[in-house]
């Protein structure tokens, strides 16, 4: 954070100035938007906490302010952007009213391109915040000089990390040499921030006006999930996912909420009260484990979603008592023995890639036939205990979509469901065909964020607790 | 209470005093439950020190660590109190034919035949203490209602005999590997602090303060090869316990140096999976042969 809170509060002393409840309501108010639940006693306690903390060291500022509003992962991560910004904004909000202009670096024209860049390296590897701003604020002077700023300030980034050829460490070559030049992608990453950021206090300054707030976009807080993402980080996420659904369903398990008797528990019990059975012990109800047939499109019009799709299914394995796995694009093919026998996910990856054999000739996903195959397939083990997971995007191609197959396959299963990677504004559009589907489903959901794949974990649980 | 815990910085030093190296969030967080008097909810992966910080807390305080494990069926009988039913039968059988029953009845509902649990024993205590609820996660969701009363007014109502309130405030820890989402009313009633792994300064830090006799190079090449081994996708990736574990191990062995061969050799102190033996094996021996981790 460059915004500093000494400057915003007028250094006044502990009692605080007026403005700063009104400021700190502000705050939980945008938290709110963003869909975090900020309570009054979550703001007492802010409160409380401030008084015991000094304002002017900001790292003890916002992590008082953190642990006491933010309680959960995803609330904190939510929680640092919001805090950046909003404050960000106080800031600059401050400067334009009255009127405060910063001395740009003259020096720009004067720097060596091939100085600067070393300068900029050294400070990220370094990890210094402000010595990471200043080079930030010398880039933008050397490249702004050139007058070539697109007011686009995403682009203006990238463009000037292109120039300054900063390369992130390992992200091609995992197995060859390090490049000398690389700089740790953490550190990368924030110095992209603080150009971002002093960019858009140029641009601030420049227009003497705020930009309206942009809610936080869903991409910000999206599952990694793009091909060039982190797959270990997906995984993560998925292991959590994993053990939630292993727990969930038994909070019906208690002794009291079953009726069964177990005999023998209650006459050993009964010794203790000389062979009367005064407590009757009841036998635990354990939960059904459903059926899973999942099956996977991993056509190229999915590519990014169905990478995440199959970690999630590599995770996925050996969490159900009886889980069968198919993959399809024009024809469908199981895949089951593929992940029981691999542990890496790149193993997994690389065998359907090569061996499944799902791609025939065009590589265009062919939904009507993929329902046919699958009915061939699976006609006998289909039945009402079983469920079935569709994860697709529904896209034909023009082809025949053949949703009576699929109202079959639905028919003898208990339960099916979709899972969409696509926001539910593209469904229909185009060759997408999801309402011909849609009808035979118990339920479809988007699911390019962990919240929808989470809430569909949920609602696949809970509905196998009612189906018992 | 409070001239035991007087700033951040003393906390961190305490801890530190005490073999805990804490970070910045946690020494805050751990100062602000003892000011604030506000149960703190601890969540991170398995093996970064949550129970630890626990432990360390009532070692910096001198406190009392009064512990309760959560598990699945967890109830009151357990955490909070029972009545020592054998003895009051037996007070039963001894004065019900002298005495009246009213007078029987009094008697066996006094603090006397009151087995306590953890909870009411953190409640009692007179010297302050710290109580440590481990794995709430683990628990029914009506045990996490229970507990609202203890962490919000720190008392427990035995109807029997009224109203327990706690003669000093514990510095309330609950842990949770998060393996469920627990409720509202439960994380609104707590400081929350997420522990994560550490960075590669702070785990050579704490593994230097555990295992002194390592040579530095050693141990710092320790830390990166646990770091690089985090990274994998493991079944179970080593904690900050098992990178200890494992520098110990190297003192005994004398090992100057962690070579493919080291590693193959004491690799199972870190990884517990047959399977991840495997990856590591193989993704690990590559790196280290190729001297990647050298820089």
């Amino acid at each position: 954070m460059s915004a500093r809170p000494g400057a915003l509060y007028g250094g006044l002393p502990e009692a605080g100035p007026p403005g700063f409840a009104a400021r700190l309501l502000e705050l939980a108010d945008e938290l709110r938007r963003e869909g975090m639940a900020v309570g009054t006693s979550e703001l007492l306690d802010a409160f409380g906490a401030l008084a015991t903390v000094s304002w002017t060291e900001q790292e003890r500022f916002r992590e008082a302010l953190a642990a006491t509003l933010a309680k959960s992962q995803e609330d904190r991560r939510v929680f640092e952007l919001v805090f950046e910004r909003f404050f960000f904004r106080a800031v600059e909000r401050e400067a334009v009213e009255r009127g405060l202009r910063e001395e740009r670096f003259a020096g720009g024209e004067r720097l060596d391109l091939d100085d600067l860049r070393e300068r900029i390296r050294g400070a990220i590897r370094g990890g210094s915040d402000g010595e990471m701003r200043d080079t930030a604020r010398l880039a933008i002077a050397a490249f702004g000089r050139q007058g070539e700023g697109s007011g686009v300030i995403g682009v203006d980034v990238q463009r000037i990390r292109r120039t300054l050829g900063l390369k992130g460490e390992g992200a091609r070559e995992p197995e060859g040499e390090p490049d000398p030049d690389a700089v740790p992608r953490e550190g990368l990453r924030r110095f992209e921030r603080h150009l971002r950021r002093e960019l858009e206090r140029a641009m601030i300054e420049r227009t003497r006006s705020l930009p309206p707030a942009k809610p936080l976009q869903d991409f910000d807080r999206a599952l990694p999930g793009g091909p060039l993402q982190d797959l270990a980080a997906v995984h993560r996420v998925v292991a959590q996912l994993k053990r939630r659904l292993a727990t969930q369903g038994q909070e019906h398990r208690g002794r009291r909420r079953s009726e069964a008797v177990d005999v023998r528990r209650t006459m050993r019990a009964s010794l203790e009260t000389g062979g009367v059975p005064l407590r009757l012990k009841h036998r635990p109800r354990r939960p059904r484990r459903p059926e899973l047939y999942v099956l996977c499109d991993v056509s190229t019009s999915v590519t990014s979603a169905s990478v995440f799709f199959l970690s999630v299914l590599h995770a996925l394995h050996d969490a159900f008592r009886k889980l069968r796995l198919f993959v399809f694009v024009e024809r469908i093919s199981e895949v089951t023995d593929v992940f029981e026998r691999e542990r890496s996910f790149a193993a997994v990856s690389r065998t359907i890639a090569t061996d499944a054999g799902v791609a025939d000739v065009s590589g265009y996903t062919d939904y009507g036939r993929v329902w046919l195959e699958f009915l061939d397939t699976v006609i006998e083990d289909l039945d009402p205990r079983s469920t079935v997971i569709v994860l697709g995007d529904a896209r034909t191609n023009g082809r025949e979509p053949s949703a009576r197959a699929f109202g079959a396959v639905s028919e003898r299963a208990g339960r099916t469901f979709w899972l969409n990677p696509e926001p539910r504004l593209y469904w229909n559009y185009g060759d997408s065909v999801m309402q011909a589907y849609e009808p035979y489903c118990d339920g479809v959901f988007e699911c390019w964020t962990t919240k929808q794949l989470e809430g569909f974990v949920k609602a696949l649980t809970e509905t196998s607790a009612v189906a018992r | 209470m409070a001239s035991e815990l007087r700033s951040v910085d003393e906390v961190r030093d305490g801890l530190g005093a005490v073999g805990y190296l804490a970070g910045e969030s946690t020494a805050l967080v751990s100062f602000l439950a003892g000011k604030l008097g506000k149960p703190v909810l601890v969540e991170g992966p398995a093996g970064v020190g949550k129970t630890e910080l626990a432990k360390a807390l009532a070692r910096t305080t001198e406190r009392k660590l009064i512990r309760l494990q959560c598990y699945e069926g967890l109830d009151e009988a357990k955490a909070l109190y029972e009545w020592n039913y054998r003895k009051q039968l037996l007070r039963i059988q001894t004065e019900a034919t002298d005495a009246g029953w009213q007078k029987v009845q009094e008697d066996i509902f006094g603090e006397e035949f009151l087995l306590s649990r953890p909870l009411l024993r953190a409640i009692e205590a007179t010297e302050p203490v710290v109580l440590l609820i481990d794995e709430i996660d683990k628990a029914d969701q009506e045990f996490e209602a229970m507990l609202l009363e203890v962490l919000s007014d720190f008392q427990i109502s035995i109807p029997e005999l009224g109203v327990v309130e706690a003669q000093s405030r514990p510095l309330v820890l609950l842990t949770s590997n998060n393996s469920r989402e627990l409720t509202e009313a439960l994380k609104r009633r707590c400081l929350y602090l997420w522990l994560d792994y550490p960075e590669v300064e702070r785990e050579l830090e704490i593994v230097r303060l555990h295992a002194p006799e390592l040579p530095e190079a050693v141990a710092r090449r320790l830390v990166e090869v646990v770091h690089m081994v985090r990274g994998l996708d493991l079944k179970k990736p080593p904690s900050i316990a098992e990178s200890i574990d494992w520098a110990r191990a190297l003192i005994l062995l004398g090992a100057e140096e962690i070579d493919e061969a080291v590693l193959n050799r004491t690799m199972s102190i870190i990884v517990k999976h047959r399977t991840d033996l495997d990856v590591v094996a193989e993704r690990a021996g590559v790196k280290l042969r190729q001297g990647l981790l050298a820089g």
